[in-house]
């Protein structure tokens, strides 16, 4: 509601069509953003989940990086198993600091002779600068794609509908990417996304943007979405949002997010906090992110405090709203690891008043990913 | 008696000495789709002003103030199972509670249709 004065916002390759679609929009992470269009945000995130949503996410940073051993030089910074990966397959990671927090989280997919990255909005100048500081004197060169979109189609309904548009991207296996085309346009299509739906993510060069989302938005399934319902699917699947749900103090232990540190990675260390991480895999860690499904229709919001059932302070929620396909309010946060298994009550405090819950599994809604 | 309404866009309409409270149709589409709105008790007694209820949108929990002191005689119990109408129908089938005014001159200071419509136009 509130529009942020005196400071320029940037706008996306998208911005006259968000525009003409009639979106709310909102300044996020220096951009002006469609938070919403007229349907509203419980639409637009139930269309997510019962056919295709339209995202704009071209205000993420889409970086490639070239190098020798380039795959080496950035495990170097990601706990990530970046040498691991298959050509055109791609893996989610995390920049680590020395202390073993996260300076954000990321998508790398492995191409022939490169890397592409794909990093939060809010933090892609700190990140490209902590790549070119420690990877630069490697030898590798960083190249920012400032002059690409990044669209995001989610939902069921997402292959049938991009496969009338970009053929062959039905074919493609869940987080595996291809160079394809649209008509005379080339894309670069991932099966990837931040819904828990099947889905694609698409970049494409910022002139054919606004065209190539008109032609997806003409299929009979698909419909725009905004910032608001990509926050609350990607809550209901669980997934984490930088500055809320991870940040520099929190690690990828503490995160839950020890699954995308590969075993070579944990015996062999050799990224920044490895120390840290090792140690709380081995030993647990000091505090646990869990899913929280509070009772009732009250939703415990971000800075909701969380209590056991004597009242005793146990952690803190750090996302929490509606969650349109679970029906109710859902939330994530961190919790002692005394209060973090599965079943355990607790009490949130809205409003000054006691609401019970429980911590819960995540993620809220069962994901859909593309089988391989 | 026509409905006045407040710079925090609640609407009052009143009549005799009993008036019906909600919010704007003009609010309810700057908060979006409204999943829980938490009402007072009846019985219970508010300042002009005071926080009296909350509605909780999938954005964010708004608070809701009294346009005049009183005391709640009813609240509309429909909003419990469907929050919705206070998208579909913010100044009719959405109202959020009675008030029994204490001082019926506090209601002087309140803006009309017009002079409120006057007022979100130099917002947006």
């Amino acid at each position: 509601m509130t529009q942020t004065q005196g400071e320029t916002l940037k706008t996306t390759p998208l911005h006259a069509l968000h525009k003409a679609l009639g979106a709310r929009m909102v300044p996020f992470a220096g951009y002006e953003m469609p938070v919403q269009y007229p349907a509203g945000i419980l639409k637009e995130h139930e269309q997510c989940r019962a056919r295709a949503a339209l995202f704009d996410v071209s205000h993420m940073g889409q970086a490639v990086l070239r190098g020798p051993n380039v795959e080496a030089a950035l495990e170097t910074l990601v706990p990530g198993d970046i040498e691991g990966l298959g050509v055109d397959r791609m893996r989610y990671t995390q920049f680590t600091n020395e202390a073993g927090g996260i300076l954000d989280d990321l998508m790398v997919t492995r191409r022939a002779d490169r890397l592409f990255l794909v990093v939060n909005a809010a933090r892609k100048a700190l990140d490209f600068a902590h790549l070119e500081r420690h990877l630069a004197p490697r030898g590798c060169a960083l190249e920012i794609l400032a002059a690409r979109a990044l669209l995001a189609l989610q939902g069921p309904a997402a292959a049938a509908a991009i496969a009338r548009i970009v053929p062959g991207a039905e074919r493609l296996e869940f987080m595996a990417g291809a160079d394809l085309r649209a008509g005379d346009v080339p894309v670069y299509v991932s099966r990837s996304g931040y819904t828990g739906e099947d889905g694609f993510e698409i970049s494409v060069a910022a002139e054919s943007a606004d065209a190539f989302a008109r032609r997806l938005l003409s299929e009979a399934e698909v419909a725009p979405a905004g910032l608001g319902a990509r926050d609350s699917l990607r809550l209901e699947a669980g997934l984490c949002l930088y500055g809320h749900d991870i940040d520099e103090t929190t690690s990828p232990i503490e995160a839950g997010l020890a699954w995308s540190i590969a075993r070579r990675r944990r015996e062999q260390g050799g990224f920044p906090g490895a120390a840290r991480i090792r140690r709380e895999l081995a030993e647990g860690a000091a505090r646990r992110r869990v899913g929280l499904r509070p009772e009732g229709r009250v939703p415990a919001r971000e800075g909701t405090e969380i209590t056991d059932e004597s009242g005793k302070p146990v952690g803190t929620v750090t996302s929490g709203g509606f969650g349109a396909t679970a029906g109710g309010p859902v939330a994530m946060g961190y919790v002692a690891p005394e209060a973090a298994k599965p079943g355990t009550r607790v009490n949130f405090l809205v409003r000054g008043e006691a609401r019970p819950g429980a911590v819960v599994k995540m993620p809220f809604v069962p994901y859909r990913y593309a089988k391989g | 008696m026509a409905k006045k309404y407040t710079k925090e866009h609640e609407w009052i309409e009143v009549a005799g000495t009993v008036g019906t409270v909600g919010i704007s149709d003009y609010a309810q589409e700057q908060l979006g789709d409204v999943v829980f709105v938490e009402l007072p008790k009846v019985g219970a007694t508010v300042a002009k002003n005071g926080q009296i209820a909350v509605v909780e949108s999938v954005k964010a929990a708004s608070e809701i103030y009294a346009p005049v002191s009183g005391t709640v005689a009813a609240v509309n119990e429909a909003l419990a199972k469907e929050p919705a109408l206070v998208n579909q129908s913010a100044e009719d089938k959405g109202w959020f509670f009675k008030i029994a005014l204490s001082d019926p001159g506090e209601l002087a200071g309140l803006m009309d249709a017009a002079a409120y419509k006057k007022f979100t136009e130099g917002k947006s």
